[in-house]
Formats: structure tokens, sequence, C-alpha cells
């Protein structure tokens, strides 16, 4: 069982509920890969998505996850414009609660916004991403696919190259894998490095060499387009031929090393084509793991809600 | 009318007396021991308290006209006079703007009829403030405008600053600046460090701030006219006004109490209460900003007072808006976090608020002296009290302080010798 109604950020979530949450997620995994999607766990239940902005993976992940569960389940998509018009998130979740919601898997393109709805509503919040915050269950299921590889996440060393500074995914595993043991290593242009990532306890690497090497988990991250039209860095070739993970950069990990990327990829530039789909590959697995802890979350989370009578 | 305060400890700049002070009329015009008092007299028994030159705030948003869900100049008034504030100048940033003779003589008018508090227009520098063309300086001097600001944005064409510095000079009137690239700001809400990667809210650079202060700096130099920096911020910031000062230049500066009580720890929970204009960074920059006010490099205290309804405030924190409603607690916070942890004197603090705004726009008033004006503040500063923003007078509710616990409680406040507010 979960400590907490909602599921926000890693950045607040113990060790202990990390394990429990990777634990279940694999016996879910287990299941599904023997064939079995029907669960009852979330019946009676039902799954709102809620998202301020464009997903395919995320999105049909959590819609799953909750019909795997035997949840009720309605999606919305809210587009980010509505946002800006100002129609509110708060009037938006009392509604949802008011149709008597249970779960909030929801996507923002603010950070903090999950926060605001979970203070406001008595549903559970499932972040789905939140601006340049958090995106929980995305670090939580590279973890999963880590920890499956490597037995633990203790001692590893993961290495992670590229949009750091918009990155909640980077920011979610920073906090999820040191708090499991792991060091995690990052290495971009310095435009794209936030300021003070060093104190939130991850060491930024002076080459991508030195990131990558002697790494178990090689991670990707997607370079937005608009990033270089903003002036982060000068082209998409410069950013591939000097900041981008190749074959060659990869021989500095460790040899059991796995790579990984929260997708979509953009073949070329973060990973090449043949990483991307060479056997070190777990980028297809990693979906698979999102799926297991989704439903690992919302398991847990709906037992917290039972035990405290939400 | 003669009133007599007796009883009380005067802050007088040469120290804290216990004294008697007389006012007749709208003058104080005895401050002695044991001052002798007949049946006619008024009588303000202070025993116990303190009494202060009234608190001149001269960077207020009063949101009149065009905002009055916000606050009015009534509301504004009221929550002022509750803080011991005596008078006030307010921010041209209202609807519309007032950048013209017409708006400012409103807002005068309007003050005159709710008469609780002094309240001084403060003019657009441009017009609309969109940072293009001059506003009507000269007739907004003459309407009564103490000085020019484009307050919430700076100016950012250098030549259009330059001229708005230039010509206002000539109807003596300061331009007092936000200082804020907003190229290099670029949509950040939090001060750009550990806890805007924390958050993930986006930051902005001290250089966005201190590129301004030192260009507005640079222009005040050059052309031989002073200047004002508002709501100083960053350590580097009060450097370049501290450096300023030593080679001569005619630049005052001034800071909030949220500036030196708060760091940017206070942004990670998303609470939009601490959302404000520059935002709050980190503890060298709070340091720094009491060094500064220590040293004289920081003439003033003010609040930048920013009310904002509800509905400005729950909601994203990227959303929300600038600003904290701080016109009620700026005393007792100053005092708290500035004399009682024995960081100066009363004295001090009293020059900080009171005569140095008074001295900084040519206002009346700012000390306690025969012959001034009898604005007046008296505080319990024995009596505790927990800061609830739900309870202030303001509309605004927003302060990032609730539950802070505060000492000097505002007990009367008195504008041109009559009592505008007793606890």
């Amino acid at each position: 069982m979960l400590k907490r109604k909602d599921l926000l950020g890693l950045y607040e979530v113990s060790a202990e509920e990390i394990t429990e949450i990777l634990d279940t997620a694999e016996e879910m995994k287990r299941a599904l890969n023997g064939g079995n999607k029907s669960f009852d766990v979330l019946k009676g239940k039902t799954l709102v998505t809620l998202f301020y902005e464009n997903s395919t993976r995320t999105r049909t992940s959590f819609e799953l996850a909750g019909k795997y569960l035997g949840a009720y389940e309605v999606n919305i998509s809210a587009s980010s414009s509505s946002v800006q018009k100002g129609e509110s998130l708060i009037d938006t979740g009392k509604t949802l609660q008011a149709l008597k919601a249970d779960f909030i898997a929801m996507r923002h393109p603010m950070g903090g916004a999950p926060y605001l709805l979970a203070r406001t509503v008595g549903c559970s919040i499932l972040n789905g991403g939140d601006g340049m915050n958090e995106h929980p269950t995305q670090a939580l299921l590279d973890m999963l696919t880590m920890r499956e590889t490597f037995g633990s996440l203790k001692g590893l060393k993961i290495a992670i190259l590229g949009d750091i500074k918009h990155s909640r995914v980077a920011k979610s595993n920073l906090f999820g894998l040191t708090k499991m043991g792991a060091e995690v290593w990052v290495y971009a242009p310095k435009t794209l490095i936030p300021k003070g990532f060093d104190e939130l306890g991850a060491h930024i690497a002076s080459s991508r060499e030195e990131c990558v090497e002697g790494a178990s988990g090689v991670m990707g991250l997607r370079i937005q387009l608009e990033r270089q039209s903003g002036g982060l860095f000068p082209s998409l070739s410069e950013y591939s031929r000097y900041y981008g993970v190749n074959d060659g950069v990869l021989k500095y990990a460790a040899p059991n090393a796995i790579v990984l990327h929260p997708g979509p990829v953009n073949r070329g530039v973060e990973l090449t084509p043949q990483l991307i789909d060479g056997e070190k590959s777990r980028i297809e697995d990693q979906v698979t793991s999102g799926l297991a802890v989704r439903m690992a979350a919302l398991k847990l989370l709906s037992e917290y809600r039972e035990v405290n009578n939400l | 009318m003669k009133t007599l305060i007796y009883g009380g400890e005067l802050v007088l700049p040469t120290g804290v007396v216990k004294a008697d002070l007389l006012i007749d009329g709208e003058k104080i015009v005895r401050i002695a021991r044991d001052i002798p008092s007949f049946p006619d007299y008024n009588l303000i028994d202070a025993s116990g308290k303190t009494v202060m030159a009234g608190i001149i705030d001269m960077h207020v948003h009063f949101r009149e006209p065009g905002y009055e869900g916000k606050e009015d100049i009534e509301s504004g008034s009221r929550a002022a006079v509750a803080g011991g504030v005596t008078q006030v100048c307010c921010m041209p940033n209202t609807d519309p703007v007032c950048d013209n003779a017409v708006v400012v003589r409103y807002i005068k008018s309007r003050a005159e009829e709710v008469n609780l508090c002094k309240i001084n227009p403060i003019g657009a520098i441009t017009r609309g403030e969109k940072g293009e063309a001059l506003a009507d300086i000269g007739k907004m001097a003459k309407a009564g405008a103490v000085a020019l600001s484009d307050d919430g944005r700076s100016v950012m064409n250098s030549q259009i600053m330059r001229l708005g510095m230039e010509y206002a000079s000539g109807f003596n009137l300061k331009c007092l600046c936000h200082c804020e690239d907003v190229n290099l700001v670029d949509g950040g809400v939090v001060n750009e460090g550990k806890n805007s990667t924390l958050t993930g809210l986006k930051g902005s650079i001290r250089a966005a701030e201190d590129i301004m202060i030192a260009r507005d700096i640079a222009l005040a130099e050059s052309l031989g006219v002073p200047v004002h920096i508002c709501h100083v911020s960053t350590y580097s910031g009060v450097d370049i006004i501290r450096s300023a000062k030593k080679r001569g230049v005619a630049v005052t500066a001034e800071t909030c109490p949220h500036y030196f009580i708060l760091t940017d720890d206070a942004i990670t929970d998303f609470d939009t209460f601490t959302k404000v204009n520059p935002p709050v960074r980190e503890e060298v920059d709070r340091l720094a900003v009491i060094e500064g006010l220590k040293d004289g490099t920081l003439d003033c205290i003010v609040t930048d007072h920013a009310p904002h309804s509800k509905k400005d405030k729950e909601v994203e924190y990227n959303l929300a808006a600038f600003g904290m409603s701080g016109i009620e607690t700026s005393f007792a916070l100053s005092y708290t976090y500035l004399v009682k942890s024995g960081i100066m004197s009363l004295p001090q603090l009293s020059k900080l608020m009171s005569a140095n705004p008074a001295a900084v726009l040519s206002l009346d008033g700012g000390e306690l002296a025969e012959g001034m004006p009898a604005d007046i503040t008296i505080a319990d500063l024995n009596e505790k009290y927990v800061i609830d923003g739900e309870k202030f007078l303001s509309k605004g509710k927003n302060t990032p302080f609730n539950g802070y616990e505060v000492y000097g409680k505002i007990c009367c406040t008195i504008v041109d010798g009559e009592v505008k507010y007793r606890a």
C-alpha cells in the first residue's frame, strides 16, 4: 500500500514505496506476458484520463491499465490552448469528482498542475507528466526495466543524455534512481542542463564518454525541434554529432548495458537507428513495463483509498 | 482641535525616547516630556506603546481604476491604515493606465473622497506602459503625479528610457525603475536555480534584473539625473547599486519584506501566493538585501502591495498572477525580522519605512518633529500575533506569510491629525 492518495512525483515518494510499486508491477507484467489481461482490482471504479497535452503512448497505457484492471474508463482531451483560455482546472476537477471519478490520470503542460488538482479534489491523481516537473510512471517503468535486467538498482550507474533541462523524465528518474541507490549521470549541451541539477543529486559529466563509462543503463531523451529554433543548440546534425549516442559511445558502457528511451525517438538524433533496433535496446519492453507500472500504481492507490474510506 | 499622545515611547531619528506629542490641527506642534493636558484636548494614551512617524509605502497597487475586483482605493486605504501606513504612492498599471492627467486627477479625487491615507499617483513613463512613446509626463506632473514608472515591466528600449528620464527631470520627476530584461526572463516565473529545477517551474536568472539595474544606473549617470530602483531582489543588484552610490550617482533603491524574509524554498509546494516579480531568490540574496538595508545601499522598505482575487491565484503556478498583498503586514514583518532579531535599531527601521521614502520623492512627513504633518503610527511592539491573510481588510488575501508569528501590532494610525485607524 502506498502512503498517499496521489502519485504526483518521485521526489516525495520513499524508496520503500518505490520498491512496492516495482514489486507489484513485476507481478502484473508477469501476468500480462502470460496472456492475462483481465483483473477485477478496479471493478466498479472509474478512471478518467485528462490530458492537456498530446500523448499516444502514456495515455493509451493509462487507458489500457484501467481497462485491464476492470475500471470504467473515460478519456478527456483538453487542448493546451484551453488552459490558456482560463478554463479553470479546479472547476474541471470538481466536475469530474461530482461525476464520481475515483482516479484521474493527468498530463498538463504546466509544472504543479496535478498538485493543484490533488489539493482540490478527493480523487486520486496520477501524474502523467506536468510541464518540466515530473513524470513518475515513466521513471518507474524505466526502473522496472532496469531492475528486471540487473536484479537490483543499487550501485548501478545510469547515463541520461539529451534535453535534461526540459525533461520531466530525467527529473523523475533522478529522484527515483538515487533513492534506490543508483548513480545518475547526465550529459547534454550546456544550454540543456538545468541549474542546480547537481545539487539535486545528479553527476554532470564533462563528456559523452565520461557520462556513459561503465553505465548499465544508457537513456536517450527526446530532443524537441522547437529547442533548436529557440536557439538552445545550433542544429540537429551538430547535436547528434556531439551529443547523440552511437555504437562508438556505447562501447564505454558496461558490457551488459541496456539502451532506453521514453519515446518517441528521433532516429539518428538522440540514438542511432542501429542502437534503437539493436540487441541492447529495451525500448519496446519499456512500453510493457509502463503498462505494468501504471496498473500497479492504480492498484496500490486503490488499496489506499479503501483503507482510508475514500 | 488639539490631540495629545501621552505616555508612549517616541521613535525619533536620534533614538527612542519617552515623551508626549501634541498635535494642533494637521501638524505636530510639540514633542516634550509631560506635556500638560487641557480639558478640550483629545487624548490618546500610548502607555506601553511605540509612537512612530507614519509609514510611507511608496510602491503599492491599489488597482483603481479598472481592477476593482482585486482592490480599490477604499479597500486599499483601509488596509493601509490598518498596516500603520499613512501615505502611499500608487503604481500606474491600472485600466486605463495612469498615463495622463485625467487618471491622475481621478485617483486624487477618489483619495479625497475616501479620506483615509494620503495617496500619491505615480504616472507611467510611456503611453499605456507599452515602452514605445512617452506618456503625458508634464501634464501628469502638473496634475499631481509624484514620480514615473512603467512598473510591472521595464522600458526595454534604452533610447525611450533615456528620453523618459531626461524629459521627466525637467518636471523634477524621478523614474522608478522596474528592472527586468524581458528577453532574458523569457517566461520565467521563479528564480532560476536549484528550486526552479526541482519544481520544473521556469526560472528567471539574476542577470535579467541586474542588467536593467545597471542600464538604468548607467543612463542616470550619463544624463546626470536621479533614478530610483524598485524592489531589488538580487545580491548582485545590491552590489551594482552600492558601487554606483560610491561613485556619487544619484541612485536610490527599495526592497520589500519578502526579499529579506523569504527564499525560493517557499515555492517548492507550488503555492501561488509565493509568485512575485521579481521572484524571491536564494539565501545569498536575502542576506545581501539585509546588508544593503543596513549599510544604506537600499534606502526604503516598500511592499509592492499587489492584491489579487482568488481566481487570479487559485490556478496553475504558471497562470497565477504575480504579486503579494503586503501592506497590512509590512511593519510587523520588518520589525520582527529586522529589529527584534537584532539586525537594526527601531529608528533605523523607521527611517527606511518613513523618512527615506519621503526624501526620495520629496513628500511631506516621514519624521516625528515639530512642524511636521501629524502622520503618526502607534504600535505595540510586544504584542505577538499570527498572520492570517483571510482577515486582511485588503481585497487581496494573497500573502505568503500565513501562519507567521510576528510582533508589532498596529494600534492606531493618524493622518493629518485625524485618527484613521484604531485596533
